[in-house]
């Protein structure tokens, strides 16, 4: 069973001692970490640092060869595929915007809600007020209520992140893992999304990936930095960013 | 299913397309059984044969389209789900022969009396019933994609390993056909059929009713698959076609999706293969190979994958082109112009014939400026196939 | 048995008096011996048999030779028996001069069965000690298996002037042959037959201890049921190595056909439903120049397929750049596309070889030395399996070394891993796209070249590959050259092992629903590469 009788951790994630390598190169190397409720996190690291695969790991989308990950204190999170940890409210946004190009940012949103999802449920689903109107209030939150019948394929690579950004609000998860958010946008776009995180962090628990320091110091959260699979410094973004290690394999002299 | 979701979200081109297939339902078999043979207006009963097959086989090109076109899953196999449900079928039309066969033994069909068996083998048993028959048109292929999909779709086998194996499936029940003590006539088949339900299968009546009857169930077929892709399942499944891990960090359970729309369209190429049967007179292994098949996935490409309109089109579309080049002079070049014919499609015709109209109307269209909001229309654009 | 016996002490007696005293000067015997033949009498007829057989005259063979075709004519009224050729022409048996025609009152000397094998056992001994080294093998043998007591001497003088090693083991096995079965042998013969005969160790030595009867002593019974044993065990272990040959073989014939789609498939992803043809334009190239050579140079046509592998190359190969350049390349991202347009392709050239060369088999002959066969223990192995074994294992290696240490393998390799990185790095990766096709395809062209040697060359030929081709590169994991390699053996030998459980077709279709199901379990094959970049 992957329920724990008693909550281990008061973390909302946990992640203790993880390893993942693929044909020997060690991609996570004993890599901790934990996540407390209603935290924001922003992660950096150099390319190849883990960061992507710890969220795949995080996700079900990759297996630890060994290690501990914890839900909400009660959840092992590496016996799950994605479907059922997207059930229990795990969000992801991906590096590469990724949404359903050749239909509408409305119908983006609506299957993006979090409903009923089994095949029984969407064939004979029917429209209620209820959702709609979530709908339209997520569409004004990502500044897309014009576009709300374009396909999503058609819009610029800014509004394709901001709509990924409102499918994850659509989700409505517990905790919301963000990849790279702010990638090809510019400055404009990039502070309104840090707002739009902030807004988001009052309400759930963020963990974001960036490699945009600004951006990073704009959010004002705890950073990590990872390195080589495995937590290289952690603290505010002034502690971080003097550290020597993280000058050396990340920030450059 | 209730009435609304039947007719919901019918377009023109739908509403035309089921209009025409209704009035040919109707029309052809009364002009065929009513109107004097030779007379201008009336279809000769070899026509309405032949006809008959071309609707049975847009059956099976909806079948396809539904998985393909909407849901990204490509079979190379789905000419077994069309050869069982016809085996079936094939098998009832055996039993009804009763002692009118060569060596008129009351329950043993022909070849198995050639043979020497001396009793019906256990899977024979119920097919001298219709409405036994009927369900295993049905069960038979259902179970069969159920249990493949499954697997397949459980361990997310995708994109070409999915389509080698079902072309491998296909193959393999190939082989297992051909053999005599499969218990299913070898290679001859079953043929020599007497009577469906008491009526003469070569009678021209009975063949108006079966085109009549093919011809229902294209509409009611168009109908179901219409209805699934215009509710909410429907934006899932090309959800999973475009961004497949994505439907799944959205907490969609891909592969139960897959695996219901896949045994659904097997189901309908099922009663495309039941219904063809009668009409054509024979239903041998080679109904299994593998070109053929692929042929029934170039309908579909022709005429436009995710129109369903478009698959139903371009398997009448390619078929009757067949039927035209292959009986006369030019037959030595059919195949060339098959191979053409997918080679050209898939380089500058992707969207095919529907869909290639479709862009160009919804072009046309956005050069009216008050219409532009109109874009959400049912229609997919331009379905990206690589994972 | 009385009789048989009697007229067989009789034989005996008889052989052993003309094999001291006949010469051909003595005419009369030999004569009187030819004119037992027209008795009409199975047991004259037996008698002259061993008198003919032991006269050293040299009209023993064709004589009886013909009896045992049927073409020896004896006409009771005159009682002249004649030997009518196999061109017709006719002798008078005694005289040996020829005659106009055989007198309509002759009919054929008529056997029985116990007199085939007196006549199998004449031939055998006529011709143990012919200055042909297979026709003395075939004597001994067939002497082997008549076991007739008469042939015991004449296989031992032969024995006795026997050099060549082969030879004497076979006239020893004839000998012991004798021996067991003959009643007055002692238990020590009989007992040095059993092991001898045991050391053959076939089908036939199994035949012959199981016929030996009840009349023999205890001792010999016991050895010779030991000795059952231990030539079934024997066997079975043969079996097993003829069934670990055939899938060797077919594992090589899969490899070879399913190496060139490694490359297509493998390396560049592209799916080539196509690839068949380009084997069956390979076995057409080898058709066309033996064509030529036949015509023009008969002299060179052992050479024909040494000159068929290079053009087979090229020819396959320069289709398939040209089938890149045409239309793959425009459909690169888009794998089922690309399947579709590469099946169309597949019609329209096999359409084009059947208007070119007619929908028929056409004949492609096998050299010299890849006819024939050989034995190895109990095993045959034929010449032409053995070299396509040779051949795929070095095509294999070479296309190896190819990617390994050339420039184009490097470029190849660099361009699979990082298409964008290649490219700016100065690597023209519409180029190598092009050339690594090309070589896919060059190499099914000389899978063709080595394939028109066991198979029909015909449209169909590819079609008949491509299904099993792509099960190779599949389930040996795709982009791996060693996993195909595995893959292909693995299939064949299995496949082989299956056949005389199941059945030919049961053993494939079971070959197919297991590969299907090991897709389902491990979804990129035997040899996968593991990561985030493979699902890119």
């Amino acid at each position: 069973m992957n329920v724990m009788d008693t909550r281990v951790t008061s973390a909302m994630l946990y992640l203790d001692g993880v390893h993942v390598s693929f044909d020997g190169f060690h991609a996570i190397n004993n890599l901790s970490l934990t996540l407390e409720p209603g935290e924001m996190r922003a992660i950096i690291g150099p390319n190849g640092a883990g960061k992507t695969t710890m969220m795949d790991i995080i996700t079900g989308k990759t297996r630890p060869d060994e290690g501990t990950v914890l839900f909400d204190g009660v959840t092992d999170l590496t016996r799950l595929d994605e479907t059922r940890i997207a059930e229990l409210g795990i969000g992801r946004k991906f590096q590469k915007p990724t949404v359903f190009e050749s239909q509408t940012v409305q119908d983006n949103l609506l299957l993006a809600l979090n409903v009923d999802h089994s095949v029984r449920g969407t064939l004979f689903w029917r429209g209620s007020k209820a959702e709609s109107e979530r709908i339209d209030k997520v569409l004004e939150t990502i500044r897309l209520t014009d576009a709300r019948n374009r396909l999503a394929g058609s819009l610029s690579h800014g509004q394709k992140q901001w709509l990924e950004i409102g499918m994850l609000l659509a989700q409505d998860p517990k905790l919301l893992l963000v990849d790279e958010p702010v990638a090809g946008m510019t400055d404009v776009e990039t502070h309104l999304t840090a707002e739009l995180l902030k807004e988001i962090n009052k309400t759930h628990t963020v963990m974001v990936v960036e490699h945009d320091m600004t951006f990073v110091r704009e959010l004002g959260v705890k950073v990590t930095c990872l390195h080589e699979g495995a937590v290289l410094a952690e603290g505010t973004i002034d502690q971080v960013s003097s550290n020597e290690r993280v000058i050396e394999v990340y920030l450059g002299r | 299913m209730t009435p609304h979701m039947l007719t919901r979200s019918l377009d023109r081109g739908a509403a035309i397309f089921l209009a025409i297939v209704a009035a040919c339902g109707i029309l052809i078999p009364l002009s065929n059984l009513l109107l004097p043979a030779g007379s201008f207006l009336q279809v000769p009963t070899y026509l309405v044969a032949l006809w008959g097959k071309y609707v049975c086989y847009a059956i099976l090109a909806l079948s396809i389209d539904l998985i393909w076109g909407y849901c990204g899953i490509l079979s190379l196999g789905h000419g077994a789900f069309f050869a069982l449900g016809g085996y079936a079928m094939g098998m009832y039309l055996m039993r009804q022969i009763g002692t009118r066969g060569v060596y008129g033994n009351p329950i043993l069909p022909d070849f198995m009396v050639f043979l020497n068996w001396q009793k019906l083998p256990w899977y024979w048993h119920g097919f001298d019933m219709f409405w036994f028959a009927a369900l295993m048109v049905l069960f038979v292929p259902g179970l069969l994609a159920f249990c493949f999909g499954w697997l397949a779709f459980r361990s997310r086998v995708t994109g070409v390993y999915l389509s080698i194996i079902t072309q491998a499936m296909t193959y393999a029940l190939l082989l297992a056909f051909f053999r005599n003590d499969f218990g299913f006539g070898g290679n001859n088949g079953l043929t020599d059929f007497k009577d469906i339900l008491g009526f003469n299968v070569q009678a021209e009546g009975t063949r108006a009713a079966l085109f009549a009857l093919s011809c229902l169930a294209l509409i009611f077929s168009f109908l179901i698959c219409r209805s699934v892709v215009s509710s909410k399942l429907g934006k899932v499944l090309i959800a999973i076609r475009d961004a497949e891990s994505r439907s799944r960090f959205l907490g969609y359970r891909v592969e139960s999706y897959k695996l219901f729309v896949f045994t659904l369209s097997a189901c309908m190429a099922g009663v495309a293969g039941a219904l063809y049967v009668p009409q054509v007179g024979i239903i041998n292994p080679s109904e299994f190979a593998p070109g053929n098949s692929i042929e029934a996935v170039i309908w579909v490409a022709v005429g436009g994958r995710g129109t369903l309109v478009g698959a139903a089109l371009g398997a009448i579309v390619v078929n009757y082109a067949k039927t035209f080049f292959t009986s006369g002079v030019l037959a030595p070049y059919w195949l060339f112009m098959l191979g053409a014919l997918f080679i050209l499609v898939t380089l500058l015709l992707p969207k095919g014939i529907v869909g290639t109209f479709n862009a160009w109307r919804e072009a046309s269209r956005e050069r009216r400026p008050a219409a532009a909001s109109a874009a959400a229309e049912d229609g997919v654009t331009e379905p990206k196939m690589a994972e | 048995m009385p009789t048989n016996l009697s007229a067989r002490l009789c034989t005996l007696v008889l052989s052993l008096v003309l094999i001291a005293f006949a010469l051909p000067a003595f005419a009369g015997p030999f004569e009187d011996a030819v004119a037992k033949f027209a008795n009409d009498d199975y047991s004259d007829t037996e008698e002259a048999i061993g008198a003919v057989a032991s006269s050293g005259n040299k009209l023993a063979f064709p004589i009886i030779n013909a009896l045992q075709d049927g073409r020896l004519m004896a006409d009771p009224d005159s009682k002249k028996v004649y030997v009518t050729g196999t061109d017709g022409k006719s002798i008078d048996a005694a005289t040996g001069e020829a005659v106009a025609s055989v007198p309509d009152s002759a009919s054929a000397v008529r056997l029985n069965n116990r007199l085939r094998r007196s006549v199998d056992a004449a031939l055998g001994s006529l011709t143990l000690q012919s200055p042909d080294l297979g026709a003395r093998l075939q004597a001994a043998q067939s002497v082997f298996k008549s076991h007739e007591e008469t042939a015991l001497d004449p296989v031992e003088s032969a024995l006795a002037k026997e050099t060549n090693r082969s030879a004497k083991t076979a006239l020893g096995e004839a000998r012991a042959a004798i021996l067991l079965f003959k009643s007055d042998a002692t238990e020590v013969q009989k007992l040095e037959a059993v092991a001898t005969i045991k050391a053959r160790g076939d089908q036939e030595a199994l035949a012959l201890l199981s016929d030996i009867g009840t009349d023999q002593p205890a001792s010999v019974a016991k050895a010779a049921t030991s000795a059952i044993g231990s030539i079934q065990n024997s066997l079975a272990v043969w079996s097993t190595v003829q069934n670990a040959w055939y899938g060797l073989s077919l594992g090589s014939v899969l490899l070879l056909a399913a190496i060139g789609l490694a490359i297509t498939f493998g390396v560049m992803g592209v799916i080539n439903m196509a690839h068949g043809e380009m084997v069956m334009i390979g076995a057409y190239t080898t058709f066309v120049v033996q064509e030529v050579i036949r015509t023009r140079y008969p002299a060179l046509f052992d050479y024909s397929l040494l000159i068929a592998v290079p053009l087979a190359f090229l020819v396959a190969g320069a289709i398939g750049v040209l089938i890149e350049r045409s239309i793959i390349r425009f459909l690169y991202g888009r794998p089922l596309e690309t399947l579709l347009a590469t099946w169309g392709l597949s019609l329209v050239l096999q359409q084009a070889v059947r208007t070119m060369f007619g929908p028929t088999n056409r004949e492609v002959g096998n050299p010299s030395w890849m006819s024939g066969a050989f034995d190895l223990g109990q095993i045959t192995i034929t010449y032409n399996r053995l070299w396509i074994l040779v051949f795929t294992l070095a095509v294999f290696m070479i296309l190896l070394a190819m990617l390994r240490y050339t420039a184009l393998g490097l470029e190849m390799r660099a361009v699979t891993q990082n298409r964008r990185m290649a490219a700016s790095m100065g690597i023209a990766t519409s180029r190598v796209d092009a050339l690594t096709f090309g070589l896919g395809s060059g190499i099914a062209g000389i899978a063709g070249v080595a394939l028109s040697q066991i198979d029909n060359v015909s449209p169909n030929l590819g079609q008949s590959y491509i299904i099993d081709s792509f099960m190779v590169v599949v389930f040996g994991g795709v982009g791996n050259l060693w996993g195909t390699l595995v893959g292909a053996f693995t299939l064949g030998i299995s496949n082989k092992f299956l056949e005389p459980v199941a059945g030919a077709v049961l053993g494939k279709i079971a070959i197919l629903v297991l590969i299907i199901l090991f897709i389902q379990k491990r979804p990129r094959g035997l040899f996968a590469l593991k990561g985030r970049a493979v699902e890119a």
